[in-house]
């Protein structure tokens, strides 16, 4: 393999060949999904068996898919690297889900959780996606319900809700602090069954290394055995992505330690659209870093800014402990900016706003780098155990990794980065511009723009799986017909090859330094330029030295072992090789959106009052982004966004 | 602080394997147990030695992959704490800690601390949900669900299938695991259809893996994660004796 050095400075890539037709139907915007169901073509039942369709991912997207479509009569094959399908990173999203059922009575509607949606994710995604994503979330509630999910109830018997993020309507629906625990459950307990029923091929602990595509169409992909080495071929009729998020580029992240970016780059590399890649969502309450050890950050549930309030002192480098500094040495900067939603202010601009106050040398904790989260007010007002009952075991968590009560003084907290909004290009039908190709839940990037609601990652992996693949899958297999590939097809034998090679070349290097160290030191420059604040000179020092890192890396990495075994360093290896390619793009993709919008901060791009500034005029567009070669700049393709039933306006939360 | 650990390492399952002792000179108090192994991990590797296999992924207690016994304790000695949760703050400099991997024979060692837990995956696949296919499915409130119920089903629920319970049973039994499916899913109405299939299917599939039998020791619940209440397995064979009527 060849790992050519780009040139040492950023040139600006050059618009392509376009993206292909996005599908989107005409007419009314409620109509829509509607009328195409009704348009798409359709494999018989009978007919379902004759096709085998490749599911990579176990977690919301990829086991209600898995499931669905094994209920429908597909053969289904689905892959996981974890040691099970329940592990999946799905599993640790805390909050909620939100769907448009308003049993709360109190305003909600399909149209508003659209509008929340699209304005939250500041008009850069579309309008018929996002709105068919609001109009099956209120099926999915009632699909998790016949599983047994236990979601949390009133003594009447009837589901309960809160008001979570910021939404003025309380359209959330949990399952204690661990409603991703519950609703994937549901979806693995749905998948256990047709692979107990021999309709799902199920193997975990096995991961996607590449894909194969045939005459422009995916066809199969290649695998590696995590236990034993062994490198496979899959063939099928189509091959669905569910492999989540790209979060773990910078090292620290509240994604699980395997959560990698591998098989959608790969897919990048053979060809399908990268789109919005500089689209990421830093959380803002996670628990500060302690020190160089840490492997991860730990996400605290954003609901504990319902009771909550957000300070840091006013004076700058105040040492003293939180309880010694008298209320009008406070600064609650979030309700000071943004009297109306207050400390419930979108995620993006609640990090934004803790970066700029530890920026002015106000943070606290190790560091600086920390703002605190504080109760008192809230127990004082409604006693500890209503406190305890709403947030014990978050602030057991707290407790547990910072040796410090929370209800005795404030938490520290601090933004992180958390959930990937960009993703590779999918048209309506969720498949890329390589036929066959599908991508689910957060490996795509379709409707989210460019920051996400709290409790929709949920909603939308589940939308994806449960509910939009199972009728947009036939409508591809029905005209493309049953696949007469098998995996002895040169670009099966030759895609394995490469693969081999590559794990070869990992394994020879034999340098001086860790897979981890190398992703410790990418992180670093992945947070630091392209993180919460970036600007063109910080965007374009990365660009010089992630290739630089990148060379490094193939000249010093150190992984030991042999590849037929179990070998997590050879594992982390091959991921980290990708991630040093992958955070290259994202910084492109940062330098050349010259604006502001949602979790994508130009710093040159602000009003006088730090807001975030749009350019309408010239990035309503989706930027995606075509692979041209090792060491060649990639091409940047453009799709327009249009609005057509929602007015463009500025999100203000004041 | 400083400590000496004392590692089980196994290439993979054929081999026999044995306790290794390793230095660790250098652990902050606010690391947690598998960020110490990390560091630990990054010296072998610039000695060349093979770093420690462990089984791990979110790192906040959640997804259940995490699975070593720490001085003869599963998860170590915090109660309610996973690996991943366990901070180095509850051991002292000086200490020797002893690392195995979960030791049973339906969770064979792969290698060092990582066992193969598919047994678990197996025995849910027998009758561990409700069979309701997507689509279809009625409103989300037609059904009302007494509170007490669902939060009954929801502590069954909150499992995480890591797999502690058998590794501290004395005789490998898996029952609080099986027992919070079968709890969970008989507390809903949606559950009620398969009732008694279900727990047969599991427990049935349960004695196939061989998991051990239930002598009432209550060591699950002390070392589940979790707390998942032994009261589950009693409710479980409730279920299980209406099944053998049933069914059987």
């Amino acid at each position: 393999m060849s790992i050519t050095v780009e040139p040492r400075t950023a040139p600006r890539s050059t618009p392509g060949t376009g993206v292909p037709d996005d599908k989107i139907p005409s007419g009314p915007l409620e109509q829509r999904w509607e009328k195409h169901k009704g348009q798409m073509k359709l494999v018989a039942p009978a007919n379902r068996r004759r096709y085998s369709l490749i599911v990579v991912g176990s977690g919301l997207a990829g086991a209600s898919a898995a499931a669905s479509l094994a209920e429908m009569g597909y053969g289904v094959r689905c892959f996981c690297y974890q040691d099970s399908a329940r592990r999946a990173h799905s599993i640790a999203a805390q909050g909620g889900i939100n769907a448009a059922k308003n049993y709360q009575n109190d305003g909600d509607s399909v149209y508003r959780l659209f509008y929340d949606t699209i304005k939250g994710g500041d008009f850069r995604s579309r309008e018929a996606n996002v709105y068919r994503l609001a109009e099956v979330s209120t099926a999915i509630i009632d699909q998790c319900v016949a599983q047994g999910v236990p979601f949390a109830r009133e003594y009447g018997g009837h589901l309960s809700n809160r008001s979570f993020g910021g939404a003025q309507v309380s359209r959330t629906f949990y399952a204690r602090g661990q409603t991703g625990q519950q609703l994937l459950l549901g979806a693995y307990s749905a998948l256990a069954r047709q692979i107990g029923l021999g309709n799902v091929d199920m193997h975990p602990r096995t991961e996607m290394l590449d894909l194969v595509v045939v005459d422009g169409h995916a066809k199969g992909i290649i695998t590696r055995d995590l236990v034993t080495g062994k490198v496979e071929r899959w063939a099928g009729d189509a091959v669905i992505l569910a492999t989540g998020g790209y979060g773990n580029t910078f090292y620290l992240s509240t994604n699980a330690k395997g959560c990698n970016v591998t098989a959608a780059y790969r897919a990048y590399k053979r060809g399908a659209l990268f789109a919005n890649p500089c689209f990421t969502q830093i959380h803002p309450t996670c628990i500060p870093v302690s020190g160089d050890y840490q492997s991860k950050l730990t996400l605290m549930s954003e609901s504990l800014r319902n009771d909550g309030r957000i300070w840091v002192p006013k004076k700058h480098g105040d040492t003293r402990p939180a309880h010694q500094i008298p209320e009008d040495e406070r600064d609650y900067y979030l309700e000071r900016k943004y009297p109306s939603f207050g400390n419930l202010a979108p995620r993006d601009i609640a990090s934004r706003s803790a970066k700029e106050v530890c920026d002015e040398g106000r943070g606290v904790g190790p560091g600086g780098l920390g703002v605190y989260l504080d109760f008192a007010d809230s127990i004082n007002r409604l006693g500890e155990k209503t406190i305890a009952d709403r947030y014990g075991n978050l602030f057991q968590m707290y407790e547990r990794i910072t040796g410090e009560d929370p209800y005795r003084q404030p938490m520290r907290i601090f933004p992180a980065v958390h959930y990937t909004m960009g993703g590779l290009w999918v048209d309506y039908n969720l498949m890329s511009n390589i036929p066959g190709l599908h991508v689910l839940g957060e490996a795509n990037f379709s409707d989210h723009g460019a920051n996400r609601l709290g409790a929709s990652a949920l909603m939308q992996g589940l939308a994806d799986g449960y509910f939009v693949i199972p009728y947009t899958i036939g409508d591809y297999l029905a005209r493309e017909g049953k696949s007469e590939v098998t995996t002895d097809h040169d670009a099966f034998r030759e895609v394995e090859s490469q693969t081999t090679e590559r794990v070869d070349k990992l394994l020879s290097v034999n340098g001086r330094r860790s897979v981890d160290d190398f992703h410790r030191e990418l992180g670093k420059v992945m947070w630091d330029y392209c993180g919460m604040g970036r600007t063109r000179e910080g965007l374009t020092k990365a660009l010089e030295r992630i290739p630089e890192l990148r060379d490094d890396f193939w000249n010093d990495v150190r992984v030991l072992g042999a590849n037929e075994e179990y070998n997590t360093s050879l594992e982390k290896a091959g991921r980290v090789a990708d991630f040093l390619e992958f955070g290259e793009l994202m910084c492109r993709d940062a330098l050349e959106r010259e604006e502001s919008c949602g979790g994508h901060f130009r710093e040159e791009y602000q009003t006088e009052e730090g807001e975030a500034m749009r350019n309408d005029k010239d990035f309503t567009h989706v930027a995606a982004w075509r692979f041209q070669g090792d060491g060649i700049i990639p091409t940047r393709e453009v799709e327009q966004l249009h609005f057509e039933f929602v007015e463009l306006a500025t999100r203000s939360y004041k | 602080m400083h400590l000496t650990l004392h590692v089980w390492r196994q290439k993979n399952g054929d081999d026999s394997g044995g306790f290794v002792t390793y230095d660790a000179p250098d652990v902050s108090e606010h690391m947690s147990f598998l960020e110490m192994l990390d560091v630990v991990n990054e010296q072998l590797i610039t000695d060349g030695i093979d770093p420690i296999a462990f089984d791990h992924d979110c790192r906040e207690g959640i997804c259940g992959t995490c699975s070593m016994v720490i001085n003869g304790s599963p998860h170590g000695p915090e109660r309610a704490t996973t690996t991943c949760q366990l901070h180095m703050r509850h051991f002292k400099d000086g200490d020797e800690i002893w690392i195995e991997p979960w030791r049973a024979k339906a969770f064979p060692v792969i290698k060092d601390l990582v066992v193969d837990r598919s047994s678990f995956d197996r025995v849910v696949q027998a009758g561990g949900f409700v069979s309701v296919n997507t689509g279809g499915a009625p409103d989300a409130n037609a059904l009302p669900i007494p509170k007490a119920a669902a939060d009954e089903a929801m502590d069954a629920a909150a499992c995480i299938g890591c797999g502690a319970c058998v590794a501290a049973c004395k005789n490998a039994s898996a029952m609080l695991f099986v027992a919070a499916k079968v709890s969970h899913l008989a507390s809903l109405p949606q559950g009620q259809v398969e009732r008694e299939q279900r727990v047969w299917r599991m427990v049935v599939q349960m004695d196939e893996e061989k998991f051990g039998a239930c002598t009432n020791q209550f060591e699950c619940e002390a070392a589940c994660p979790k707390e998942i209440s032994v009261s589950h397995i009693a409710k479980m064979n409730r279920e299980f004796g209406r099944s053998v009527r049933r069914v059987g």
